[in-house]
């Protein structure tokens, strides 16, 4: 069968998620051929976790009174004639408020709270980056280790996932609350990325290092985040991936720091 | 109250997006507002079990276009002084956030209205056509030519904050 030509707004589609799975694959191949527009369609995924990470706090924050009361103003009809239609919109409405997926859970943040967030926004800038998605490659590694090292001041190295599917491609410093974080990123065949972030807690916060917590799950827009402390490091794993598989490698992640 | 739980179901999505169209938090619950009082006064010509959030979306852009066409009342106030509740979390966030709110600042209204309904509300195409009363194939170019500009501000290759090279 002749292959379908590829126009923009399938493109556009495929960034936004919205493209069905036979025609997502063809896409998805032919840009590993045209990095061009693979570079452009991983701009717009990142747009659009950035956007999320910008807004959504906006959801959680409490309604003021004086938009309840404008919802709540009576209009000038009759009740009864709508009473019925609107009873099922109501229920509709309800149920729809509750089943949406993405309605963030009015819910006490954990105290590192904050860690999920911070690498999911990095994760969110840094990976849809073509030419300099690091600043040092995983070609000298051995100086890559050497040096987040030396800047987080604890013993670092970045874990291999071959085992699952992603190359390291390098790593990079990024300023953090308490000092340096570095930042490792992966790619698998298909181009898809995740980094690991890694923040040294015992610079600021003076914490004991005796700490270890279970994985945790975040989800920041799009991005999926599984985070857990050990030691005196807080380590966060992001990536657009589901969230079993990135499970998984955080799991591969913590056996090879734990070895 | 008829329907109320629905719409209030909608308030803070319609937040949201107020928030990101206008730059300015108080700005935007003025414009939630104005939509809400809208809504319940125009509550007759919402045809039961079509789209609500569609249609109350379309309420609040019209709104907006509204007093856009009217500049002196429109201001967009990009940082510097947004309200407590939406303050960031830290200071790392705050500068990339800040970024993005800058360069959402520098796109016109209409691009900011196409990629906020689509990449941040997840709109459909159709429904974004829906909302902003235009074709979907408008629809495409303008998110075409809003992401293709956003992603230039981002990179600072437009707008007036960058820096030339001195030799």
């Amino acid at each position: 069968m002749k292959p379908q030509p590829i126009v923009e707004d399938e493109l556009h589609s495929l960034a936004d998620g919205r493209l069905a799975a036979p025609r997502r694959s063809e896409l998805e191949a032919w840009l590993t051929e045209h990095p061009q527009e693979a570079e452009q369609v991983q701009a717009w995924r990142g747009q659009n976790a950035l956007l999320h990470l910008a807004y959504d706090r906006v959801l959680e924050a409490p309604l003021p009174t004086r938009l309840l009361d404008a919802a709540r103003r009576p209009g000038r009809y009759s009740t009864r004639r709508f009473a019925a239609a609107v009873a099922w919109l109501t229920l509709g409405g309800i149920m729809g408020f509750f089943m949406r997926g993405e309605y963030p859970r009015p819910a006490s943040p954990p105290p590192q709270a904050l860690l999920p967030q911070q690498a999911a926004l990095a994760h969110a800038v840094y990976s849809p980056e073509v030419r300099h998605p690091v600043e040092v490659g995983a070609e000298q590694e051995a100086h890559l280790a050497a040096w987040l090292s030396k800047r987080l001041g604890a013993a670092l190295k970045p874990p291999h996932l071959e085992e699952a599917g992603y190359a390291l491609l390098g790593g990079r410093l990024l300023p953090g609350e308490g000092g340096a974080v570095a930042q490792f990123m992966y790619q698998d065949a298909r181009g898809s990325r995740l980094t690991l972030y890694v923040r040294n807690d015992t610079v600021a916060t003076n914490t004991p290092t005796t700490r270890e917590t279970a994985f945790r799950f975040a989800r920041e827009g799009k991005i999926s985040v599984f985070y857990w402390l050990d030691g005196r490091f807080g380590y966060a794993l992001s990536g657009e991936t589901e969230k079993p598989e990135l499970l998984r490698i955080a799991n591969i992640v913590y056996r090879q720091l734990n070895p | 109250m008829i329907g109320r739980d629905a719409i209030v179901a909608e308030i803070p999505r319609l937040r949201r997006y107020a928030q990101a169209l206008t730059g300015d938090a108080a700005r935007a619950d003025d414009l939630v507002q104005d939509a809400l009082e809208r809504a319940m006064v125009k509550w007759l010509l919402w045809r039961s079990g079509s789209d609500l959030r569609a249609w109350l979306f379309a309420i609040m852009h019209n709104l907006f276009v509204n007093q856009v066409r009217a500049p002196q009342l429109v201001e967009f106030r990009a940082d510097d002084d947004l309200p407590e509740q939406f303050a960031r979390a830290t200071q790392s966030d705050g500068l990339a956030l800040r970024d993005l709110e800058r360069a959402m600042a520098e796109l016109s209204v209409e691009q900011r209205e196409v990629i906020l309904l689509i990449g941040l509300e997840e709109m459909s195409y159709a429904e974004t056509a829906r909302v902003l009363g235009v074709p979907q194939g408008t629809v495409m170019s303008r998110l075409s030519r809003a992401r293709i500009r956003l992603s230039k501000l981002l990179e600072g290759q437009v707008g007036g904050a960058s820096l030339k090279v001195v030799k």
